[in-house]
């Protein structure tokens, strides 16, 4: 208990050590303890709204009458005495939900929360049964609040847990409590979208069914019928953990997976709605080919059998063969197709510049005295500085962990008061809007803005010399002083660099997305003068992909030079990994010239750009379909697991591309039967990541000699499920990969945190069952959270200052403008952009203008624009530009990328005219 | 002492200067009648925490209906020269309390006296705001008052550094948004800073961290109105007007079928039945007196055999109510006990912030079983539903006093009446209709 007192509390008479002042339903259900509760949240804390967690406290052992308190509003001291049982909170316990009962709609056998609702866990536990309010019910009318979301307020049970989370944890502004009494109403002041990046999360957080998730109602299954396995996040490199359900073949929907040192209990809208490109009815589901000829192209498919024999003859008559690894596909991919094609022969799949960027991140992270910290640490920084990330938009789930760090410092006055943080209501009444220090530096402004100190415009050049200047003003051996700072930069600087070291525990974040390296060397010399000066500095990247880091870590030379191995005709067949290379930051011409190599094998579960480029297509599976590991910006590896087995011959590019080599004869191919098996292989080889195979346990694993069953144990129909197609009930698959199975039977208990298939504990139906899986509420799983950290601060790290040369400052030109990427947490992500509900929020392809720019150009907000080579673009006006930048959206689906940041010619006003 | 002993001096503070003809005091007037005095002699003659004494001292206890001693109060919030500013005082002059309208008495009739409070009571806590939170349909009092502040302000009562003083104060007027959790101390924050009128959570308490998270007191009008008698004359002397050991006259109200309903002031302890028969007359030709609520909506009833007690804070708690705002609501023979309890739980159930469970959901459900009773389809049980209602809506069961406050009268109504609850059961209709 980390230092703070234990006391004694008592509880039914029974003695129980807790954290002295800790509250009391957090200390009761930590024990192990059932109370009821609906307003208080474990990351949310206590408001004291609903009543519903009552208890009798008693004031001594003489004391026998006690009196009713809200245990989630009375601290635990020595000696404190309280029954549950007690029939006077019992009987108010009950009227509570009484009361409830008497506007909640009996609707439940149609209700989306059915069967994993907490207000009928918590009815179920009262005993509340019998209704004897005779009068009707009130009504509400419900609001469209987007492609995520469906409400249903007649279910409301108000216990002001959505506009809690909207508002306060997550800086939401569009919804709200409206009206009074019985009547109180949560919703937006009219229907429309929910803007907040993390609306989703009303789904979970909501005990009842006013907010469901609108895409599973479109091919709804009860929980109890979903087959689920852990999983982590794809959609972006922070490694979300979550819980995909799939039914019948196709996914339904994603869950949080409470991981206390990740996600914790929340995700974004992209992590939980991006899946449905799993669902996608163009899916590459048997291998194809594409031949070629004078007058088109013929798609032609493979007998049984025949595909590896024929790749075989393809690769034993190529002049050379090259791999094109991919950062979203896993290590276990990466690791197949590296000993393939061989270690020299192995081109990461991106860019130079995020190549250089990523070892540069790996080699800071790894080698340095900074400490990368998990999201949970993030949380408890008291001084951040953001270089050149729009975290709400690449790595979303860290924005949200800076929102809860700005209250660090402000938590102090709340401690002056003697109000404990879990007294939320209490708590944000003594803090106010106080904020600590969060500084954002990035060309345009960002949706955390509002959460920050203050806030730096420029090039990224600018921001980089912002974070030099910094550095300097730390510790004099750093780089500088920066030359010609502007005087408006140097005092933010000098006020930046006193917040950091007054700190108790800064942190600095910077990130890929800007391809600027000044960046990460800028945070890193921040990061670094801090330790110096005896600071527990934390240093964070934004990766772009979910396995970047991994991709990073087993090296690779970048694409670029695969085509130069390719002009230089030392190979004239590629293998290309889970990787869209014509829809990427390549240059278009380059990624077509490497195309157009005399053989092109591509492995991926989707058709894009590449593949109509592609001789060979084998069917990869996603991460539903398949286990592996994907290493996150934290650096820390994860294993997901395959939720279902897939339909036609889809199975994980490691097994293709080990089907290839055990074909050709590779020594030791024939060895990888299981993930333990490559996974021993790649951890052996690679010393960065000789951590992975502990990541989880083995495939042997076994609880109680049982494996862990993927399917509830109300699981329905499984007998008669595929009857439409034959009555004989099929053998189930066989996972050999793992200690899960496709199956109902199996091992029913708690599975160590890594192989947590779903929360569910008797009596607990909804998600706030994860409180029975762990000792301490909020805190980490029984047996420690997933995933192992491979990178730790080197004590004594020696690494030297970056940037000997400082890039000079960025100057305005009177022609060009310099387009700066501007993310989209929908849209710049190309496997959530398939998802319907995600398609929906898309932006359609723009370019950010200054208003002095705009006005220049002659080009109203709307005006399309014709710009090559991105096509047409529709001008979006943003006053938070500075002089001589532009802003163009991120991987936007249909927009012809070129890699940016990049010069552009000022775009001429087309003739198309405005909207 | 002795309660019974005590003789007070019959003074009326308050009221003795207010003109005859309903018209507000203007300054001139207020000035000629010793007005704004006391303010002189607090800038003039004493420190902030002289004025804090003399109030301690005074034994003067809050009006609004928790009897909470203002000196008290005021003595938590932090003094000198690291306190944080700025600071403030806000009277509530909300008045929703069904039944009661004495502070509307005293800012139509005196609003100097008011502003003048409000200005002694500032120094005294170094405020540098001071708000007049007021009920929205006080149109006349926002009217008088309104003039009184540009009154103060154009005699340097109000502004930059006061009468010489180096004391600065702004004051200003501000509209209810019209409910009645707006009357509740915190709610009342919440409102004044354009929040939803909901409690907060204390600690943090308002004298700490209120409007704006700053020093904030809150005292109602005839609390505040009191300050510059206080002042002008002394602790002693104030002592002196009461029957009681709190001292201080009291605005006390009554209405109802009494043949002069109003409002007086006198002794603070003056008993129920001086105050019934002989300033409110008695009731009207041809009716009976069946019971009081003694100070609003929110207490519990009074009957005959409560008559002789005192109207003060410890005496009417002791006979099971509580003196609350000191107006008091008398029912009489012709009225139903059920209608004008059902039609007091209705005005609580809309009332309502929505906040806590049990009010929210639990008032309406009560004022829905005396619907039922009311016309004539009470079942048998509803009696005990009700008992149990009340029971369940005890203080520390819900987050504020709302809904513990609005059970009073229904519980003692059970209690007194219950012949009446259970022959609109029997009966199926209401004998009195």
């Amino acid at each position: 208990m980390d230092g703070k007192k234990t006391v004694t509390i008592y509880v039914e008479g029974k003695p129980h050590q807790v954290e002295e002042g800790k509250n009391l339903l957090d200390a009761c259900l930590s024990l192990g303890y059932d109370i009821p509760y609906f307003c208080w949240h474990p990351a949310m804390h206590s408001v004291g709204a609903c009543r519903q967690c009552a208890v009798k406290q008693f004031r001594d052992e003489k004391d026998t009458r006690g009196r009713i308190v809200m245990s989630c509003m009375t601290p635990a001291a020595d000696g404190t005495r309280i029954s549950i049982n007690d029939p006077e909170a019992v009987k108010f316990r009950a009227s509570v939900i009484e009361w409830l009962m008497t506007n909640h709609p009996h609707d439940c056998p149609v209700c989306d929360e059915g069967g994993e609702c907490h207000l009928q866990d918590m009815t179920v536990m009262t005993g509340h049964s019998y209704r004897r309010f005779r009068s009707r019910k009130r009504t509400h009318r419900n609001q469209y609040l987007g492609p995520f979301v469906n409400h249903e307020m007649n279910r409301c049970i108000a216990c002001y847990r959505c506009v809690r989370f909207y508002n306060d944890y997550a800086g939401g502004r569009d919804f709200g409590v409206f009206g009074a009494h019985n009547y109180v109403y949560f919703g937006r002041y009219k229907d429309g979208v929910l803007e907040n990046e993390f609306s989703g999360n009303l789904v979970e957080v909501c005990p009842t069914g006013v907010f469901t998730d609108k895409t599973l109602k479109r091919h709804y299954t009860r929980k109890w019928d979903l087959q689920t396995a852990p999983s982590i996040c794809v959609h972006c490199g922070l490694g979300c953990n979550t819980i995909p359900g799939e039914r019948y073949g196709t996914l339904r929907r994603i869950r949080n997976r409470y991981n206390g040192e990740i996600n914790g209990y929340f995700i974004c809208d992209r992590g939980r709605y991006g899946y449905e490109f799993i669902n996608n009815e163009n899916r590459f589901r048997f291998p194809v080919r594409l031949e070629r000829h004078g007058d088109g192209e013929k798609t032609g498919t493979f007998g049984s059998g025949e595909v590896i024999p024929h790749i075989k003859s393809i690769l034993q008559r190529a002049r050379g063969v090259i791999g094109i690894g991919s950062p979203r596909a896993s290590l276990e991919a990466n690791f197949a197709l590296r000993r393939l094609v061989g270690k020299e022969r192995f081109y990461q799949g991106t860019s130079a510049g995020e190549a250089r960027i990523m070892a540069d991140i790996v080699n800071i992270l790894g080698n340095g005295p900074a400490r990368t910290p998990s999201l949970r640490e993030t949380e408890s920084c008291d001084a951040v500085f953001v270089l050149g990330e729009d975290l709400t938009n690449t790595a979303p789930r860290m924005a949200l962990a800076l929102r809860q760090s700005v209250m660090q410092q402000p938590a102090r006055l709340a401690a002056g008061m003697k109000i404990p943080r879990w007294d939320d209501k209490g708590f944000r009444e003594a803090v106010q809007n106080n904020k600590g220090p969060l500084y954002i530096a990035h060309p345009h402004g960002t949706k955390l803005d509002d959460a920050a100190a203050a806030v730096f415009r420029g090039a990224p050049e600018d921001i980089a010399r912002l974070g030099f200047a910094v550095a300097n003003l730390l510790d004099d051996n750093a780089p500088g002083p920066v030359k010609d700072l502007p005087g408006e930069a140097s005092s933010l600087a000098e006020e930046i660099a006193r917040a950091l070291e007054n700190a108790e525990k800064p942190l600095v974040i910077s990130g890929a997305s800007l391809k600027t390296p000044a960046l990460i060397h800028a945070a890193a010399n921040i990061a670094f003068a801090l330790v110096k000066k005896g600071k527990p500095a934390c240093l964070s990247y934004a990766a772009p992909e979910c396995n970047s880091m991994g991709l990073s870590l087993m090296g690779g030379a970048p694409m670029e030079d695969a085509l130069k191995t390719v002009q230089a005709g030392e190979a004239d067949t590629v293998i290309i990994l889970e990787n869209d290379i014509l829809a990427g930051q390549m240059a278009p011409d380059q990624a077509e010239a490497l195309l157009s190599a005399r053989n092109v094998i591509l492995i991926d579960h989707l058709p894009g750009r590449t593949s109509s480029m592609a001789g060979i297509i084998l069917p990869a599976s996603t991460f539903a379909e398949g286990s592996g590991t994907f290493i996150n910006s934290e650096g820390r590896a994860q294993r997901f697991y395959k939720v279902f087995d897939p339909s036609g011959d889809i199975q994980e590019s490691w097994r293709w591309l080990r089907d290839i080599m055990v074909d050709m004869a590779y020594p030791g191919a024939s060895g990888w039967l299981t993930l333990d098996d490559i996974v021993s292989s790649l951890s052996a080889e690679i010393p960065g990541l000789r951590a992975v195979a502990n990541a989880a346990p083995p495939e042997g694993f076994r609880m109680a000699g049982m494996k862990i069953p993927r399917q509830p144990h109300r699981y329905s129909g499984r007998t008669s499920m595929n009857a439409a197609l034959n009555v004989h009930e099929p053998k189930p698959a066989e996972d050999h990969d793992s200690p899960l199975t496709f199956s109902m039977e199996g091992y029913a208990g708690q599975p160590p945190s890594p192989l947590i298939p779903r929360f569910w504990a008797p009596a607990w139906n909804s998600a706030q069952a994860v409180n029975k899986f762990q000792p301490e509420v909020n805190g980490p799983l029984r047996g420690g959270d997933p995933g192992v950290r491979l990178f730790e601060p080197k004590e004594n790290a020696l690494m030297d200052y970056f940037g000997k040369e400082i890039p000079q400052a960025f100057t305005p030109e009177k022609e060009r403008l310099f387009a700066v990427p501007v993310y989209h947490i929908f849209g710049s992500e190309p496997l959530s952009s398939l998802s319907p509900a995600i398609a929906g929020r898309i932006p359609a392809p723009y370019i950010a203008l200054r208003p002095e720019d705009a006005e220049k150009m002659r080009v109203p907000e709307g005006h399309v624009i014709e710009l090559p080579p991105f096509g047409s673009l529709s001008v979006r006006i943003d006053g938070s530009l500075p002089e001589g930048l532009a802003g163009i959206p991120y991987g936007l689906p249909g927009l012809k990328d070129m890699e940016l940041p990049a010069w552009i010619n000022s775009p001429a006003a087309a003739k198309k005219g405005g909207q | 002492m002795n309660e019974k002993e005590k003789r007070p001096n019959i003074e009326r503070p308050l009221t003795k200067d207010m003109r005859t003809d309903g018209q507000a005091l203007d300054i001139k007037e207020y000035v000629r009648a010793g007005g704004y005095g006391g303010l002189r002699k607090a800038l003039r003659e004493m420190t902030p925490g002289d004025v804090q004494k003399a109030v301690s001292d005074s034994n003067l206890r809050g009006r609004g209906g928790a009897g909470f001693p203002t000196g008290k109060k005021w003595s938590f919030v932090p003094m000198g020269k690291d306190a944080p500013h700025p600071g403030f005082l806000i009277s509530n002059s909300d008045e929703m309390e069904p039944g009661t309208f004495k502070d509307r008495i005293l800012m139509e009739g005196n609003p100097h006296q008011l502003i003048e409070g409000m200005i002694i009571s500032s120094y005294a806590i170094q405020a540098d705001y001071a708000y007049i939170f007021l009920r929205m349909e006080y149109g006349e009092s926002a009217k008088r008052l309104s003039k009184a502040i540009a009154e103060a302000y154009a005699n340097n009562y109000l502004g930059k550094n006061i009468l010489g003083s180096g004391y600065s104060l702004e004051m200003r007027l501000h509209l209810s948004a019209g409910r009645y959790m707006c009357g509740e101390e915190t709610g009342l924050l919440n409102s004044l800073e354009g929040r939803r009128a909901t409690p907060r959570a204390k600690p943090p308490y308002p004298q700490l961290c209120g409007l704006w998270g700053k020093p904030t007191v809150v005292n109602n009008a005839e609390t505040l109105s009191n300050v510059p008698h206080i002042v002008k004359n002394g602790a002693q002397w104030f002592r002196g007007l009461s029957c009681t050991d709190d001292g201080g006259t009291k605005i006390y109200g009554a209405s109802g079928k009494v043949r002069r309903p109003g409002a007086w002031e006198l002794p603070l302890g003056t008993t129920v039945r001086e105050i019934l028969e002989e300033h409110a007359g008695g009731m009207r030709e041809g009716l009976r007196f069946r019971g009081l609520l003694p100070g609003g909506a929110s207490t519990g009833f009074l009957i005959e055999e409560h008559l002789d007690i005192r109207m003060d804070f410890d005496s009417v708690q002791k006979a099971g109510s509580r003196m609350g705002t000191g107006t008091m609501i008398v029912m009489d023979d012709r009225t139903c006990p059920v209608g004008m309890v059902r039609n007091l739980i209705k005005f609580f159930a809309r009332e309502s912030c929505g906040w806590c469970t049990p009010c929210r959901d639990g008032l309406p459900w009560v004022e829905d079983i005396l619907h039922a009773i009311e016309t004539g389809k009470g079942r048998h049980g509803d009696l005990e539903l009700l008992e149990e209602h009340c029971a369940l809506l005890a203080p520390g069961n819900t987050y504020c006093a709302l809904a513990p406050g609005a059970v009073e009268p229904l519980q003692s109504a059970l209690r007194y009446f219950r012949e009446d609850f259970e022959r609109h059961i029997t009966q199926k209709s209401c004998p009195w209709r």
